[in-house]
């Protein structure tokens, strides 16, 4: 157990060191003068000049790229230019919201989205299998920015329920709190549902075919114990990366619900920040969350680990 | 009896701390970004320092100036320098009194720390002498008269020196001005809230006791926001929605024309793919181009006739509008004939427009006008930063370009029209018209100055190194118990009168 996760964590190390080189590379490819992006309306040559020097705009592409990386390496992960604070502040601020509402939404995409795949799966061709797909197929081909619209206008304009957007703190008011986040996890957990109802039914399909759910059966054991305890625990197996893989997709922040909702998150963030070329702060942010997908990787291979028997020999 | 007199009471305890509770918050099209006057760059939080710091001096909805921490300003007779008075019992939210000393700290802070995105608005400013502690003059090395519209903007604001000098660059996490409402706390991209100052000059004026900014980026959004009751106003409605909100008897709608404009910069000089350009070869072409497109129809297509047709750098209801050089009539027959002229019927050409629905229907629609006089327009849409840049290097024929528009006539004009103006990026260049604008800067006189200017339009009229297209008009929606909202034409949300019933 201990070398297998000290494996996978030291493979981690130069995945950390290809992500910033990319991050770096990729957004030097944006077109447009970063200094006269920033200038403002004016576009003085003095501030463009001044701007140039403070960000070091006029080093070669390498010593850019040292003296950013040599900043990170001692925790300083610069300054957004638009905003004037710390990059690594705005992160931390940002995180825990960006984390609630993706944790918020992965629940409900697992409370709808595992069930409805195990009972399409189990009432394989009915109609409540048809129904379930139905559905999945609607969650999977509704835009996310239409879903919110139309929640807002029924929750918040017509019902006057919900607050329409923004968001409150959870240590301000946790009732508060919840009601700002509901609406945009279920806009972005119907979606991921979806492909969780697809995938685990799938899975289940393919399970419950094989032949120690067979004799599972023929040992006379009940139908929900075959189903929950024998096909459950091995088709939900890569149900668990996709959870991962999604997951981390929303801590990368989810721009258009985000937007939509005036959730302040990384989505945000980091739309203004290219548009505004803001590279400190789309170098912070990529590098923060790249940095947590490969943990969540992790974490996903080690549950696999634990939830595999197989995998521990 | 005695019971009635009690409850009576109460129920006038509890209207007062209600009122007391006036709270009004505002939807914002965007997140502002630092709250710093000297480092700030948008237009948005230029709206919050509406709130919360003073300027020298104000404009009013006929862009008038108007006192605010100078009562009153003089020009010596060389024009060369202003005096200002200052306001004698005005402070700042950190209880500091505000002195002579103290506006000298902020403009010197505004033309020399790094960074500063005010310098290049008054670095005509040579010194700053504090003649005593409540009057000031600034002075310049030669007359500049647009200097004083500066001043009623962030250029103009004074912060508290010993705040400033506290927080060094990070001022702006935590502002000390001294307007009528006070910083209490921002979560970026969320809320930026203000609370009333009670000790301002002009509190009694002032009825609302806390304001919230939240930056709602989309528009449906924040207009759900408001229907919902979550906010109290917003900014920058969208021109789809004018029509709905104007209909409906829950909302308010407020609107009025900006400073700006939406214009087409031609390239004439810069580089050879301007020479070289249908529009660099002759002046002909450039008129034909201008007489080939319907104003108006723009105006009705695109934005439901809410917006303000217009030929010039100011909008025709500003004070600074040359009436002798109105709008032209569309006449394609005259422009077939000065296309004939110029020795090309069919000019073809490429037009770089900016990101959106609504540059892209404007583009669509002069395409289409221009086409019947013989011109063959493409379009191209490209993102905004590179769209800058590759107007800087010259790669462009026509480029379709708003400007957010200044109090002055100079600060829509002579950056993009003077020979070496920053902005001209089609390299117009004319020294009859340069000359003339050193005359519109070297006095303060207004009719010197408008005949100056008249003198220039009929100019440009002939010459069209580039087309005003139209003025576009803000709009406001807010909920009817928001009452005493004055709009200005410079868009800000002046927060003095405004009242929840």
């Amino acid at each position: 157990m201990l070398t297998y996760v000290i494996r996978r964590v030291l493979i981690s190390i130069p995945t950390i060191i290809f992500i910033s080189i990319v991050v770096f590379g990729l957004q030097l490819l944006l077109p447009g003068d970063p200094a006269l992006a920033l200038a403002g309306e004016e576009r003085d040559p003095q501030v463009i000049a001044e701007l140039r020097r403070m960000y070091h705009l006029d080093e070669p592409i390498w010593r850019q790229y040292l003296i950013w990386i040599g900043k990170v390496l001692q925790g300083d992960l610069g300054e957004s230019i638009r905003l004037k604070v710390s990059v690594g502040e705005l992160v931390a601020a940002k995180l825990p919201v960006t984390i609630e509402l993706a944790a918020m939404a992965m629940l409900i995409a697992i409370l709808i989205g595992v069930p409805a795949g195990i009972v399409s799966a189990v009432r394989k061709e009915t109609l409540i299998d048809y129904g379930a797909n139905a559905i999945g197929l609607a969650g999977l081909s509704i835009p996310n920015f239409w879903l919110g619209i139309m929640m807002i206008l029924l929750f918040s304009v017509h019902l006057g329920w919900l607050p329409a957007s923004g968001f409150v703190r959870p240590s301000e008011s946790l009732s508060q709190n919840l009601a700002t986040l509901i609406m945009p996890a279920f806009v972005l957990g119907t979606g991921i549902a979806a492909i969780f109802m697809r995938h685990t039914r799938s899975a289940m399909l393919a399970v419950l075919r094989s032949d120690y759910v067979r004799t599972a059966r023929a040992k006379g054991l009940r139908e929900p114990r075959v189903v929950y305890r024998h096909a459950l625990r091995n088709a939900i197996i890569p149900v668990v990366t996709l959870g991962a893989i999604q997951f981390g997709e929303l801590m990368g922040g989810a721009v258009l619900t985000e937007q939509i909702f005036s959730i302040p998150g990384f989505g945000k963030l980091v739309v203004d920040a290219v548009f505004n070329r803001d590279y400190a702060v789309v170098q912070g942010v990529v590098l923060c969350t790249g940095t947590g997908f490969i943990f969540l990787n992790l974490c996903a291979d080690l549950i696999y680990f634990l939830v595999n028997p197989r995998m521990r020999g | 009896m005695k019971r009635v007199v009690l409850s009576l009471l109460a129920l006038g305890l509890l209207a007062s701390t209600a009122s007391a509770q006036q709270h009004l918050r505002i939807g914002l099209a965007e997140d502002p970004d630092i709250l710093d006057p000297t480092l700030a760059r948008t237009f948005v939080g230029r709206i919050v320092f509406m709130g919360l710091c003073d300027k020298l001096v104000d404009i009013d909805k006929d862009l008038k100036l108007v006192p605010q921490l100078a009562t009153e300003w003089s020009w010596s007779p060389d024009q060369k320098q202003v005096t200002f008075k200052l306001r004698p019992n005005a402070k700042f939210h950190d209880g500091e009194p505000i002195d002579a000393e103290a506006v000298r700290f902020s403009l010197d802070r505004h033309l020399n720390m790094q960074g500063s995105f005010r310098r290049s608005e008054i670095n005509v400013v040579k010194t700053i002498e504090v003649v005593d502690p409540m009057t000031i003059k600034v002075g310049m090395d030669a007359p500049f008269s647009p200097l004083m519209a500066q001043f009623t903007d962030r250029a103009g604001m004074i912060v508290s020196p010993k705040a400033a000098k506290d927080a060094g660059p990070n001022f702006g996490a935590k502002p000390v001005c001294s307007g009528p409402y006070k910083f209490v706390e921002r979560v970026q991209q969320d809320r930026i809230v203000l609370e009333k100052f009670k000790d301002h000059w002009n509190a009694a004026n002032h009825h609302v006791d806390r304001v919230t900014y939240q930056p709602i980026v989309d528009g449906t959004v924040r207009l759900a926001n408001l229907r919902s009751g979550q906010i109290d106003m917003l900014e920058r409605l969208q021109a789809t929605d004018v029509a709905d909100v104007k209909k409906d008897s829950r909302l308010k709608f407020v609107s009025m024309v900006g400073l700006g404009y939406q214009g087409i910069t031609l390239n004439v000089a810069n580089t050879d793919r301007g020479k070289n350009s249908v529009f660099g070869k002759d002046k002909r072409v450039r008129q034909a181009f201008e007489l080939s497109i319907d104003r108006d129809a723009i105006n009705q297509v695109v934005f439901n006739g809410e917006f303000l047709p217009g030929n010039q750098w100011v909008p025709p209801n500003n004070p600074w509008y040359v009436k002798s050089v109105p709008i032209p009539k569309r006449d394609v027959s005259k422009a077939k004939e000065l296309l004939k002229a110029a020795g090309i019927p069919n000019p073809s050409f490429t037009m770089m427009i900016t990101p959106g629905n609504e540059a892209q229907q404007v583009a669509q629609v002069i395409q289409a006008m221009v086409k019947e006089s013989g011109f063959d327009m493409k379009i191209q849409q490209i993102e905004f930063a590179t769209s800058l840049q590759m107007s800087q290097k010259g790669e462009f024929e026509g480029f379709q370009i708003g400007w957010s528009g200044r109090v002055d006539p100079d600060g829509n004009f002579t950056a993009f029209v003077s020979c070496d103006g920053g902005q001209n990026d089609g390299r117009y260049c004319n020294k009859e018209v340069d000359g003339l604008l050193g005359q519109t800067r070297s006095t303060s006189n207004f009719e010197a100055r408008a005949q100056a200017y008249e003198k220039i339009a009929k100019i440009l009229a002939d010459e069209m190194p580039r087309v005003y297209l139209y003025h576009p008009t803000w709009f406001w929606a807010m909920s009817p118990k928001v009452q005493g909202f004055v709009p200005v034409p410079d868009a800000l949300i002046r927060l003095a009168g405004i009242k929840l019933n």
